[in-house]
């Protein structure tokens, strides 16, 4: 599928992309390559891209032929999560993969993750993985309550509850890394581009 | 610093509220910031300080606050009695208290939320940039408590000309544009959208306000990955009820959005009310 540029109000436009992989590739060079363009907001296959100006033919030209980076050649940092696996959902994952519980960890232990974007809650990063054994469905009644640190999978992703709320991903297990640290500088520690490993605790 | 007010009451909900924290997405952080900017910006220009000072958004009125030091004060957004130790004047008018004077917002006749300048702006610590209170997210000061004093600093520029405004009439149309998903919707969505009186649900905070009528129909059926969020993004979920996003709207969504409010509508929408009918014009 090509990209498309779609209207977004006065101030925006949303861009539509090939897919997952072209939306996380492109959104680095969006805004250098734009001046326009003041925020990239990243979605599942969109950017959304807030304007300080009306974008010019030659600009909507360019974000409609831009090449993304290459999936796998993320060069964020990475991240090592140490994991407690003994998520509530770990069994049920293992049944929906059928890979078990102990292959469900080996798997999402094995790779490499990318955080492809952000939202949800400040720190909540969308990670992304090479290995699509671990697609799963989100639980079909979200729970009232996930605690911080829980680590989960819903459709592509996976991702980490930075603080306690509502949820409906599939948890495996929970991390004690701080994911949001107003102290720090940046207070996320997963970023667009970040790499993630999780390991056994 | 040159004074302080000290909280006596603060009223169902008020805020501490300036222009946000944008270009925060990418660590999914909304922008935030006042849910009527047009509303703090005039607030901060009656008393001579910066748009970007920060101003409190009194949510339904119920604000009482008593000065420490001679203080000129403004309030704007919804049209309101403002009283000085028992005295009433308008809103949209610049006030001064004397040391030890009492202010108190009452609630509007219509509309929902209040901005209070003062000249000096108040001295918070920012969060990220911001002095903003976002309630989504739980970024910013904490919603104002009896007793929380707010340090006012020195004034840095000349008083202005003028020491009044005219109040907002009320709006009871917003102007749309079409949003990045319209053709996921029926034809007959577009022109239901635009031709229905809506009624403004029970539903109304900073993060959205609920719209209740007829169902909005859908052309696409399909799940709609996560895609980012604007503040005056008109988004349809599965009950087919549009909801206006407000200034502390999540960073991305799921459900398509139909139309975008523009900026000035994106301020008025912050001003319904629950009850109130509402049109949206494209």
């Amino acid at each position: 599928m090509a990209r498309r540029l779609l209207g977004y109000g006065d101030d925006a436009v949303l861009l539509e992309c090939a897919d997952l992989a072209d939306a996380v590739g492109l959104a680095p060079r969006v805004r250098a390559a734009v001046p326009a363009v003041v925020e990239v907001v990243p979605g599942a296959r969109t950017l959304l891209l807030r304007l300080a100006a009306p974008l010019t033919a030659d600009a909507r030209e360019l974000l409609l032929t831009l090449p993304a980076a290459p999936t796998g050649t993320a060069s964020g940092p990475l991240v090592t999560l140490p994991v407690v696996y003994d998520g509530e959902d770990l069994d049920e994952v293992g049944a929906l993969t059928g890979l078990g519980a102990d292959g469900v960890v080996a798997a999402h232990t094995g790779q490499t993750w990318t955080v492809g974007f952000c939202g949800f809650a400040p720190g909540f990063g969308y990670l992304v993985g090479p290995d699509e054994r671990l697609r799963v469905p989100r639980r079909p009644t979200p729970r009232t309550r996930v605690p911080a640190g829980a680590v989960g999978l819903a459709g592509p992703f996976s991702g980490v509850y930075p603080r306690p709320g509502p949820g409906g991903w599939q948890l495996l297990g929970r991390t004690a890394t701080t994911l949001w640290d107003l102290e720090a500088h940046p207070p996320a520690l997963l970023q667009p581009g970040t790499r993630v490993r999780f390991e056994v605790a | 610093m040159s004074g302080a007010l000290v909280v006596e009451a603060p009223g169902p909900l008020t805020l501490v509220q300036d222009l946000g924290r944008p270009g925060l997405a990418h660590l999914g952080v909304s922008p935030s910031g006042a849910a009527d900017r047009a509303a703090h910006r005039l607030a901060n220009r009656l008393v001579g300080e910066e748009e970007g000072a920060a101003t409190l958004e009194v949510t339904l009125g119920g604000l009482v606050v008593r000065a420490t030091a001679t203080l000129f004060v403004a309030v704007t957004g919804a049209p309101t009695t403002v009283r000085v130790d028992g005295t009433p004047t308008a809103s949209h008018t610049t006030v001064v208290l004397r040391a030890g004077a009492r202010l108190h917002v009452e609630r509007p006749a219509r509309g929902l939320r209040s901005y209070l300048a003062v000249r000096g702006g108040f001295v918070v610590a920012p969060v990220l940039g911001s002095r903003s209170r976002d309630v989504l997210a739980g970024l910013g000061p904490a919603p104002l408590a009896v007793g929380d004093v707010l340090a006012v600093g020195d004034p840095t520029r000349p008083l202005p000309d003028a020491d009044r405004a005219p109040a907002p009439a009320p709006v009871t149309v917003l102007d749309v544009r079409p949003g990045p998903r319209r053709d996921w919707f029926t034809g007959d969505a577009w022109s239901t959208l635009l031709g229905t009186v809506w009624a403004v649900t029970a539903d109304v905070d900073r993060v959205a306000v609920r719209l209740s009528g007829p169902a909005l129909t859908r052309a696409v059926t399909d799940e709609l990955p996560s895609e980012g969020l604007v503040r005056g993004a008109v988004q349809v979920p599965a009950s087919g009820q549009p909801l206006l996003f407000g200034a502390d709207h999540p960073v991305t969504g799921g459900y398509p959005v139909l139309a975008v409010l523009t900026p000035a509508a994106a301020d008025a929408a912050a001003q319904l009310r629950p009850g109130d009918a509402v049109r949206l014009a494209g």
